[in-house]
């Protein structure tokens, strides 16, 4: 039987590579692209009002009441305003850590600093938002160690989220940089300097251009992350992103909660190729 | 490497216009099927299973009476515990369980759904002595046929921390009044679900009696607007809005909130804690004087229930005296087993929580699903899509 396998794909390079492949791609198409495929469809069809049960008759209500009702511009405009602040956020905290970790730190600090950023990775995403919430609360230690020089916990709400997401999302925009830098050679560093070129120019001119497409594969991350998130702004505000509307029709308006799931989708499409202009994904 | 380098974008592009074609074909020729049959009941209990999936509210499935009940019947029992009604409805459209501790929101969308089949309450000898005031009621009978078994009922709270606020309020206008609740901007925590629309339709009911609200779960196009707009306005005031009650027992511990409404199992745990919280009605004895929206939770049995014999185990179980007064005592609501007053462990509990009265059920109104057919004949009322968008709306 074993042989007869082998002489059945001995030389035949395409059925070899088939054979190899239909697990993973067959995942892909069906488990993956297939049941999103399935969820969109769904957007086009309406709901019986008492029962919650489909109604599968192509019509475009959902996304006329989408685009129609007010309330929905605000909330995708928050959403899409909180993933870009959260992005430009992690990005300038994220980049001198990388350039120290790649640059500047010895072996020994390399690998803490990496242990460091890894290690709240570990914990629960729940456990982390919970957190936030004791810190950040009236009383909590945000409050405590704020009120002597005159400030004050900022509370629950917009700022809450930003603070959040933007400690959260970190790590994974810390990585990608961090890779990125380490790529880029020291000689090139030295060579700026030796043709005269300051800190400052050598930054702009050489250090930012080459590790620009890492901050880009970075900001995809800390931006799709909250562009899809609804747990932490349910948890630490009052405000509704694209998540929570979407939570809050799927029980009983799954049509309406799929035609919602499109905006992030079209979002997340238009910043891809955008990325993609950058040179996002020229050298990963 | 340049041809090769546009080639994915090609690819990608192949593969997001496939998916758009194969959508818009899906979405043109499915047909409009309606799969909501009317279940059979059962006509007599037999063996049990040997195990039981439920879906219930938090402190309805606890260790001190399931045990006893795996002991007795060998149906293992696994338990979910749900947030809120939506994520019942939800988890019951898996089909993967036997039953669910139903709110009034939930019962009528389960069983319009067909998710739910109905209950031979003659195959439950315990339901003989349920009070007569839960049976037969518009949120677990539909059309003359039964379809659940009372579990126990209570008011939704108005919660508030003695040290801040004082005198204590008697009425939700504390919440709902600008004049009052300006007083208490920031501090005021309201629940985050379209359902919550109802608390301000019994204000209005109350304070407004021109609009002519009966029940606040029947609400026309005028009365859903009145009330929308007393939301809309209260919202500038609310300090955070809960739906997990892990959510606003941090918020009354931390003080961020220090009024608000709320159910028996925050209040209970943060008494717990040591937060100086009072409440009304049921610790209080007294209504705040509108009344106030509650619940009546039934236990319904899944139309794809694998382990039935054990779900009417379980729904006779659960109503038993003794162990209708361990549930109602451990969650802190009124049982819904006559025969349990006798067996609560603090002799006075069925009079703090006036099980036994039921002019003082008549100020409660149960959560309910909100239907366009609201008895008039006219169709003309609000429906729960209609509540859940305006909710939205409300919190903008």
């Amino acid at each position: 039987m074993g042989h007869r396998l082998a002489d059945l794909f001995h030389g035949r390079r395409r059925l070899q590579v088939g054979a190899l492949l239909a697990g993973p791609v067959g995942w892909l198409v069906i488990g993956y692209l297939g049941s999103l495929a399935l969820l969109l469809v769904a957007a086009f069809w309406s709901v019986d009002p008492l029962s919650g049960a489909t109604v599968k008759n192509f019509t475009l209500e959902n996304f006329e009441s989408l685009v129609n009702e007010p309330v929905y511009r605000t909330i995708v405009w928050r959403t899409i305003r909180t993933a870009l602040l959260v992005t430009l956020t992690d990005a300038i905290i994220a980049f001198p850590i990388a350039f120290y970790m790649a640059k500047l730190a010895s072996r020994r600090g390399k690998a803490l600093l990496v242990v460091g950023i890894l290690l709240p990775l570990w914990s629960s995403y729940l456990v982390k938002v919970y957190a936030w919430r004791t810190l950040l609360s009236a009383n909590g230690a945000i409050h405590w160690a704020l009120s002597p020089i005159g400030l004050d916990t900022p509370g629950y709400g917009t700022t809450a989220v930003w603070l959040v997401f933007s400690y959260l999302w970190l790590p994974y925009m810390i990585l990608p940089i961090y890779a990125g830098l380490e790529r880029i050679p020291d000689s090139l560093i030295s060579a700026s300097e030796d043709l005269g070129a300051g800190p400052f120019t050598t930054f702009r001119r050489v250090i930012l251009p080459l590790s620009f497409p890492a901050v880009v594969a970075g900001s995809i991350f800390t931006f799709s992350l909250t562009l899809g998130d609804y747990i932490t702004p349910r948890l630490v505000s009052n405000d509704q992103f694209i998540g929570n509307v979407i939570f809050s029709n799927i029980a009983n308006n799954q049509p309406f909660a799929a035609a919602l799931a499109l905006v992030p989708i079209v979002v997340m499409i238009a910043y891809l190729m955008v990325a993609r202009k950058l040179g996002a994904f020229e050298h990963v | 490497m340049r041809t090769q380098q546009a080639n994915p974008a090609r690819t990608a592009w192949l593969i997001v216009g496939g998916l758009l074609a194969a959508m818009l074909l899906f979405a043109g020729c499915g047909s409009s099927s309606n799969s909501s049959s009317a279940g059979e009941e059962m006509k007599k209990v037999g063996k049990g299973e040997g195990s039981l999936d439920l879906i219930s509210w938090a402190g309805y499935v606890e260790p001190e009476w399931t045990k006893p009940f795996e002991q007795k019947t060998g149906c293992k029992v696994s338990d979910k515990e749900a947030g809120t009604s939506d994520e019942m409805v939800e988890l019951m459209k898996s089909g993967q369980y036997d039953g669910v501790s139903a709110s009034g929101n939930a019962t009528a969308r389960l069983v319009a759904a067909g998710l739910v089949d109905p209950v031979n309450v003659s195959l439950v000898p315990n339901y003989k002595t349920v009070f007569a005031d839960l049976k037969n009621q518009p949120y677990n009978t539909f059309e003359g046929v039964n379809y659940g078994i009372p579990h126990g009922r209570g008011a939704n709270l108005l919660m508030w921390n003695g040290n801040d606020v004082k005198p204590a309020p008697d009425s939700w206008n504390i919440m709902f009044d600008p004049k009052i609740a300006a007083k208490y901007k920031g501090k005021i925590s309201a629940y985050d679900e379209s359902s919550y629309i109802a608390d301000a339709a019994l204000y209005l009911k109350f304070h407004q009696p021109d609009l002519g609200i009966e029940n606040p779960y029947e609400l026309n196009e005028e009365q859903f607007n009145a009330a929308i707009e007393l939301l809309k306005e209260q919202r500038q005031y609310v300090g955070e809005y809960w739906s997990e009650a892990a959510k606003q027992i941090s918020a009354f511990a931390g003080g961020d909130v220090t009024v608000g409404t709320t159910w028996q199992y925050q209040y209970f745990a943060l008494k717990e804690e040591g937060v100086p919280v009072k409440a009304s009605p049921a610790s209080q004895g007294f209504l705040p004087k509108e009344g106030a929206t509650g619940w009546s939770d039934t236990w319904m049995i899944s139309s794809e229930a694998k382990h039935p014999n054990c779900m009417y185990e379980w729904m006779n179980w659960i109503i038993e005296p003794k162990v209708n007064a361990e549930v109602a005592e451990y969650f802190g609501e009124a049982p819904a087993q006559e025969l349990a007053c006798e067996h609560t462990a603090n002799p006075n509990f069925c009079s703090e929580y006036h099980a036994e009265e039921p002019a003082f059920w008549k100020r409660v109104y149960y959560w309910e699903t909100p239907v366009a057919d609201c008895g008039n004949g006219e169709e003309d009322c609000k429906d729960y899509n209609d509540w859940v968008k305006a909710w939205t709306s409300i919190k903008g």
